[in-house]
């Protein structure tokens, strides 16, 4: 397999890119942020929804696109080079997976329509602790009849604050993880929201006897411990691809910085000093290229290898985002730690990716893991 | 539907990997491990074992020694699929290149692009068969990273050149039998546009050579000292004075060696010398820290051969920037180097044994020593960064 996008994908890309400049630039999330905050605009993710996006991963039986993640890669790439907020994330890479590698084919038929025709936004609930500890669960799912009944508090809910479904991931019993799609008004829960250093919109959520139907389990034959693998593996490789675009849209303002700002009478990107860690960051950012796209290909193909690439795409990202982010803003000098400046909003998305999924240590642990030492 | 093309690339692969399993000796499917390891062919060629000898005259009857030269050269006139197909079954069996020639990767190149086709046919048969072993008179002691600040002089004397001058870190200067060399031809203009490239004969009159030590202890490495050496004027590649585009189209063919595009060799993963040596806990190691380093390294050491892959698929679709060889020079050196420190580390006394070593991968500490070279010959890490810079980003002077 060729590591590079076919002209389909290519095609995808450039048309996001255009939208995204156009309709998200940098300031609208200053507006966002500061007049009337909202945590993403509608109007936006609409026009999201018509050009196809919530359909990009569904497939084609269910009228979906059948793009594949390295064509939602893509996408969220050219979201991150903007610092675009909408529920791309929540929605579209980690809620529509679940539903398409779960089982419950009622399901499937029900809620990729209204995914897909922009109706509905969900998300996935996940974490317990402020630490990524995925198979860490101390939420109770419960079956007393048709019905299970849960309990138990997750956080770090991306978008539950809008989304209308939350689905749920918890261990029914001893080794037995279960999938939950959950509406949002079910009696029982309440929902905390946060707003964090990106200005987005993340959820603590608290469910009390929350009462979910047995139909509204999503994994019935599938192994759900299998299901989650999967949906870790594609959940760090999306997040790694936002991450890249991050990473190249901060490093290529901050070239250009280098080349505009003068001082000593010459631009200070003349000097040596700063060449040298430009040019380590265009090195590592080769290699974040790489493991992205890799990572994307063998979900799509369903490689064995794809847990290990995805691994290794959030850990490099991780370092790398790290040092780009950072040197941006010391190359910027003062204007960088200015509100003014747009480059400090890279660097405050740039941890929030950090931490949701794990840093780059996590996952550097797993590869040793998986790598038996 | 397979098209026409990759029907026979399958065909291609099979018939390959069928020929290196019934041909190549089990013996050159093992690592490098020491320097009789590799074969350098020559005048007076030295085989360290039969099982080299049979692979390397093997690989020249099926016209695989380089395989993607055209066929009126000695080559095999692979295309460049096909080419790709054989790296990737001889990395897959772990076969050893059969010979490790300069020719073939530096100078053979610079010959394709830049001279007559008489020393074409004059010079790069002979490359093939393995029958001159080439090294490289670039660095002078006064001219390394500055390089086209170069002075050994070749002065016109009618139907000779005369040389004079010296030249260092040529590799193998002792052994080899010929040198493809930068000279001064004009004093007049600026450096860089004054030098040529020049073919000298080590038996020339003149010519002398005297080894390195460094402080590895071992003398890859030599200086060269040509005093009023006579040498043909059929010996100039290219034109008179235009020799510092050959040199830095050279000079790319060089880096991309060392950054190992196209090496078949496999490196042992560093994870499995760690779990050789240290104590595991629980199946962790015990240093924690240790093995965080080691997952980051084997983290960019295997991103790296994926980044290998996508910039030679990319070059395929035509978007191919040269001064990417830098950043490969850069990066494989900075790798290389972090390996070597890791591998000492997890050696603990055992890896500084200098004068035995007991180990069988090797003497570690000599490597070690060895390896804080990487980022210095061929262009130090702060000239590729340079390059980068200039080339890549576009950053001013």
């Amino acid at each position: 397999m060729a590591l590079i996008i076919s002209e389909e994908q290519k095609m995808l890309k450039e048309s996001a890119a255009e939208l995204l400049k156009i309709k998200s630039p940098v300031n609208s999330l200053r507006d966002l942020r500061d007049q009337n905050y909202i945590p993403y605009d509608k109007s936006l993710w609409n026009e999201m929804v018509e050009m196809g996006w919530t359909a990009l991963i569904i497939p084609e039986n269910f009228n979906g696109l059948n793009f594949g993640y390295v064509g939602l890669g893509q996408i969220l790439e050219e979201t991150g080079k903007n610092l675009c907020k909408s529920p791309l994330i929540s929605s579209c890479l980690l809620s529509s997976s679940v539903i398409n590698l779960c089982d419950n084919e009622v399901l499937k038929a029900r809620e990729f329509p209204l995914i897909m025709n922009g109706t509905k936004t969900m998300t996935l609930a996940i974490e317990e602790n402020s630490y990524h500890k995925p198979y860490d669960f101390r939420t109770r799912a419960k079956l007393e009849g048709g019905n299970y009944i849960i309990n138990g508090l997750k956080t770090f809910v991306i978008d539950g604050s809008t989304s209308n479904e939350i689905i749920l991931v918890t261990e029914i019993a001893e080794g037995e993880i279960g999938f939950f799609i959950i509406n949002r008004e079910q009696k029982g829960i309440e929902i905390k929201n946060n707003i964090l250093l990106d200005s987005g919109t993340y959820s603590d959520i608290k469910f009390n006897d929350v009462i979910v139907p047995k139909e509204n389990r999503m994994n019935i034959k599938i192994n759900g411990k299998e299901l989650l693998k999967d949906i870790l593996a594609i959940a760090y490789s999306g997040i790694a691809s936002e991450m890249l675009g991050i990473i190249v849209e901060s490093f290529d303002i901050t070239v250009s910085y280098l080349k505009e700002r003068q001082q000593f009478g010459v631009p200070i990107g003349s000097y040596q000093a700063l060449q040298h860690r430009a040019s380590k960051m265009f090195s590592e950012i080769q290699l974040c290229k790489s493991i992205v796209i890799k990572s994307l290909q063998s979900i799509d193909y369903g490689d064995k290898e794809r847990y290990k690439y995805s691994h290794l795409a959030k850990a490099k990202l991780g370092k790398t985002i790290k040092l780009v982010t950072n040197e941006a803003i010391q190359m910027h000098g003062g204007i960088g730690v200015t509100d003014d400046a747009d480059i400090g909003f890279y660097m405050k998305r740039a941890r929030v990716l950090q931490q949701l999924f794990g840093d780059y240590n996590f996952h550097l642990d797993k590869l040793a893991t998986l790598n038996k030492y | 539907m397979k098209s026409k093309t990759d029907v026979s690339l399958t065909d291609f692969r099979k018939e390959t990997r069928a020929w290196l399993e019934e041909n190549c000796p089990m013996s050159m499917r093992k690592p490098i491990k020491v320097a009789n390891d590799f074969y350098w062919g020559g005048r007076n060629p030295k085989f360290s074992s039969e099982d080299q000898k049979i692979w390397f005259e093997r690989m020249l009857e099926k016209k695989w020694i380089v395989p993607y030269w055209d066929i009126k050269y000695g080559g095999g006139g692979l295309s460049q699929d096909q080419n790709n197909i054989l790296t990737q079954e001889m990395s897959r069996l772990g076969c050893r290149k059969p010979i490790y020639s300069f020719g073939i990767s530096m100078l053979g190149p610079a010959l394709l692009e830049f001279a007559s086709e008489e020393q074409k046919m004059k010079y790069l048969p002979d490359i093939v068969e393995g029958k001159i072993w080439w090294c490289q008179g670039y660095s002078e002691p006064n001219a390394g990273s500055d390089l086209a600040g170069l002075q050994t002089k070749a002065v016109d004397k009618g139907d000779y050149f005369e040389v004079t001058g010296s030249k260092v870190w040529t590799s193998y200067a002792d052994k080899s039998d010929y040198i493809f060399c930068l000279v001064r031809t004009d004093f007049e203009s600026s450096k860089h546009n004054g030098i040529s490239f020049l073919l000298i004969d080590m038996t020339y009159d003149g010519v002398s050579t005297r080894p390195i030590k460094l402080i590895s202890g071992k003398s890859p490495f030599c200086e060269t000292f040509f005093d009023s050496v006579n040498v043909p004027k059929e010996n100039l590649v290219g034109k008179l004075n235009e020799g510092w585009t050959i040199a830095k189209y050279l000079l790319t063919h060089e880096r991309q060696m060392i950054g190992g595009i196209g090496e078949t060799d496999i490196k042992k993963k560093l994870h499995q010398i760690a779990l050789e040596n240290l104590p595991l806990i629980k199946g962790k190691l015990v240093d924690g820290i240790l093995r965080n380093e080691i997952s980051n390294f084997e983290m960019d050491e295997e991103i790296f051969d994926l980044t290998i892959q996508r910039v030679t698929d990319e070059a395929k679709t035509g978007n191919n920037s040269g001064a990417l060889s830098s950043f490969f020079k850069y990066y494989a050196t900075e790798l290389n180097m972090s390996r070597e420190e890791l591998i000492l580390a997890l050696s603990g006394s055992d890896g500084l044994v200098f004068e035995k070593n007991y180990k069988s991968d090797g003497n570690l500490a000599r490597k070690f020593c060895r390896s804080k070279g990487n980022s210095i010959e061929g262009g130090t890490s702060e000239i590729q960064l340079n390059i980068i810079s200039k080339r890549i980003l576009g950053l001013p002077s």
